[in-house]
């Protein structure tokens, strides 16, 4: 930030208010909560669908924390998906059938894997990084199914919730109850999330993310602070993978799968890295491209996959900044900004 | 005393036959890798356009399968030439998640093509007699499959060392792979070279994807996914742009793989992961990578 000049004081004082305005909320930021709230009522057929994209959305969010804000690229984010997914099952099947008892557990669980993994891998980086990120996943999944026993294996693990706070029950047949549960669930991850990259913790990642060394250099304790966002990141992924299951009632080896790791991470490239809505954009244009995909096919065969690849491969050559990067400059043109500001 | 001998013996000969599939599918990355510091993920991609290849060749033409093999290498190869033209080129300079990510569009989009054409079901052929069967060593039958593999395996690798130790070509390659810059002011035209080298690696890979599928269970499409974890595995393990490492590497983790699933069938597929995590925590540049 270069711009500022003037005495020192005068500059903190415009550093801080820019920081400020940065956090302060926008009045378009209740878009997509009127958005899922009028689907709610006007498109109550595509309530399941819309439920899945709220859980992918948090997901996609979970991820964007350490690919956007830290700069971590992972292609095994599923290993802390799956982790809540089970723990979440596994304590329904056993006699704790509590959902926020779940996702409480769900998040500690995928904290803990976060923390132990996070610890040893991030003293990697780049292709040897992904390469680890991936063989966690891959090992977890193996595991999965060779402790048939416990998993369930293939077949996975069938549960019910009880009430949520002894009041309401996640019904699986209209998804009501579970859709408004997904909703406020992910509106408070949003929150927390929103929170963490606007606080000082937030702008240290992207200091990191942009030149780790300099980080470093200044003082930075790097690897303590990638790994806690890491540990933050696999909690909330927990949290969506719970989410996940408590509203379809099952769990199986799925949840671990490698398809599922590059899935989420092609949502969130495809909206955009590094700006929170990029994930709610990305997650709801795929989830849509996907069903629609399988409707006009008349099939669930992964053609849509070829849509899908196509899709990414002009993203990464043409719009880097995926489709909410189009929308802002767009808007930027509109309001004919000189003002350039600095993400 | 014999049924050790056995026991052992097959490990080593089923081993041994997927190691050298495994460097033969895997080389061709390791040197994109090294040599352009290009993660190609698509890399399978092309393993499972070579076998699809010679599926076709065989069971629709009637061609030998040494001949589809053949062809499979040179249509892969050219195949690749392509891609590289059109769309890795404008990647090189670009951060590691944008190739990433590029080339797992090439592998979704290639996985829908080839359930299109080909559908879900994995593709197999029948072997030629001389391949088919097993032979009798005295102490232990093998299949002839395996064997012919390890030989195949063999003389290519061997082809390989020659052609990239002892040849002018291949001391430009180990050159920029070393030091682009370098090699660059002696004179050697690296663009072309990484072509090349390029559709080497793609070509090896579809040999490899037409060698395994007598010893895969068959081609299918997602084969590109599937075994893309595995190479790249081999190659973090043996450290990038390392021939003789990525050998190395696919030798240990070809045999460890085996065993483990032969001696521990329930757990066994865990064991390669667990092997390659501990390795890179020790060494994170691989066995032989430079740090």
């Amino acid at each position: 930030m270069t711009s500022s000049t003037g005495t020192p004081t005068g500059s903190l004082a415009r550093s801080v208010q820019f920081l400020q305005r940065r956090h302060r909320f926008h009045w378009a930021e209740i878009i997509p909560w009127i958005l899922a709230i009028a689907v709610f009522y006007l498109l109550p057929g595509y309530r399941l669908l819309a439920t899945q994209i709220l859980v992918m959305i948090l997901f996609a969010l979970s991820l964007d924390l350490i690919v956007g804000y830290a700069g971590i690229i992972s292609l095994g984010h599923t290993a802390f998906f799956g982790t809540g997914a089970y723990i979440t099952a596994l304590m329904a099947s056993n006699d704790i059938p509590d959902p926020i008892l779940g996702l409480i557990a769900a998040a500690a669980g995928a904290a803990v894997l976060g923390l132990v993994s996070g610890w040893v891998l991030l003293r990697t980086t780049g292709l040897t990084l992904l390469v680890l990120t991936m063989a966690v996943t891959i090992m977890l999944q193996e595991l999965a199914n060779d402790f048939d026993e416990i998993t369930g294996g293939f077949d996975g693990i069938n549960f019910t919730n009880s009430e949520i706070l002894g009041l309401i029950e996640l019904d699986q047949l209209w998804y009501s109850s579970s859709y408004i549960y997904v909703l406020v669930v992910l509106f408070f991850g949003f929150l927390t999330i929103r929170t963490i990259v606007y606080a000082p913790f937030g702008r240290m990642l992207i200091g990191i993310r942009e030149n780790t060394q300099r980080m470093s250099a200044i003082g930075t304790p790097v690897h303590q602070r990638q790994v806690s966002v890491y540990i933050i990141s696999a909690a909330i992924a927990g949290i969506a993978g719970a989410l996940w299951v408590q509203v379809q009632g099952n769990v199986t080896t799925e949840v671990y799968t490698f398809e599922l790791s590059g899935e989420v991470l092609i949502m969130l490239i495809l909206g955009g890295t590094g700006r929170l809505y990029g994930a709610f954009l990305g997650a709801t244009v795929y989830k849509i491209l996907e069903s629609t995909t399988e409707q006009v096919l008349g099939t669930d065969e992964p053609y849509w996959q070829f849509a899908i690849g196509i899709v990414l491969i002009l993203t990464v050559l043409f719009a880097r900044r995926g489709l909410f990067g189009i929308f802002e400059d767009i808007v930027k043109k509109f309001k004919g900004a000189s003002k350039g500001e600095v993400q | 005393m014999s049924s050790f001998l056995i026991e052992i013996t097959t490990v080593l000969v089923f081993g041994l036959a997927f190691s050298m599939l495994l460097f033969i599918l895997s080389v061709g990355l390791s040197i994109t890798m090294g040599l352009m510091g290009f993660a190609n993920l698509a890399h399978g991609s092309f393993a499972m356009a070579g076998g699809y290849v010679t599926v076709s060749m065989v069971s629709k033409t009637g061609a030998p399968f040494a001949v589809a093999l053949l062809v499979s290498f040179v249509i892969v190869a050219l195949l690749s030439i392509l891609f590289e033209r059109v769309l890795y080129r404008h990647l090189y300079r670009r951060p590691e998640l944008d190739q990433v990510l590029l080339t797992i569009g090439i592998v979704f989009a290639s996985i829908a093509t080839v359930t299109f054409i080909w559908g879900p079901d994995p593709q197999l052929i029948l072997m030629p007699e001389y391949l088919s069967g097993s032979v009798d060593l005295g102490f232990n039958n093998f299949p002839r499959y395996h064997i012919f593999m390890i030989v195949a395996g063999a003389i290519i690798v061997a082809a390989l060392f020659y052609g990239l130790e002892r040849t002018n070509i291949g001391a430009q390659i180990r050159a920029a792979v070393d030091n682009r810059r370098m090699a660059e002011s002696c004179g050697i035209n690296t663009g072309r070279i990484f072509t090349w080298t390029f559709a080497l690696g793609s070509g090896m890979a579809a040999l490899g994807g037409g060698l395994g599928i007598q010893l895969l269970g068959g081609i299918k499409p997602v084969f590109a996914l599937e075994y893309l974890v595995i190479f790249l595995i081999v190659i973090a393990v043996g450290g990038m742009g390392n021939i003789r490492g990525t050998f190395f590497a696919a030798l240990i983790l070809g045999i460890i793989d085996f065993a483990g699933k032969f001696y521990f069938p329930e757990g066994g597929a865990f064991i390669i992961f667990a092997v390659t995590i501990i390795v890179l925590l020790i060494r994170p540049h691989g066995l032989f990578g430079k740090a």
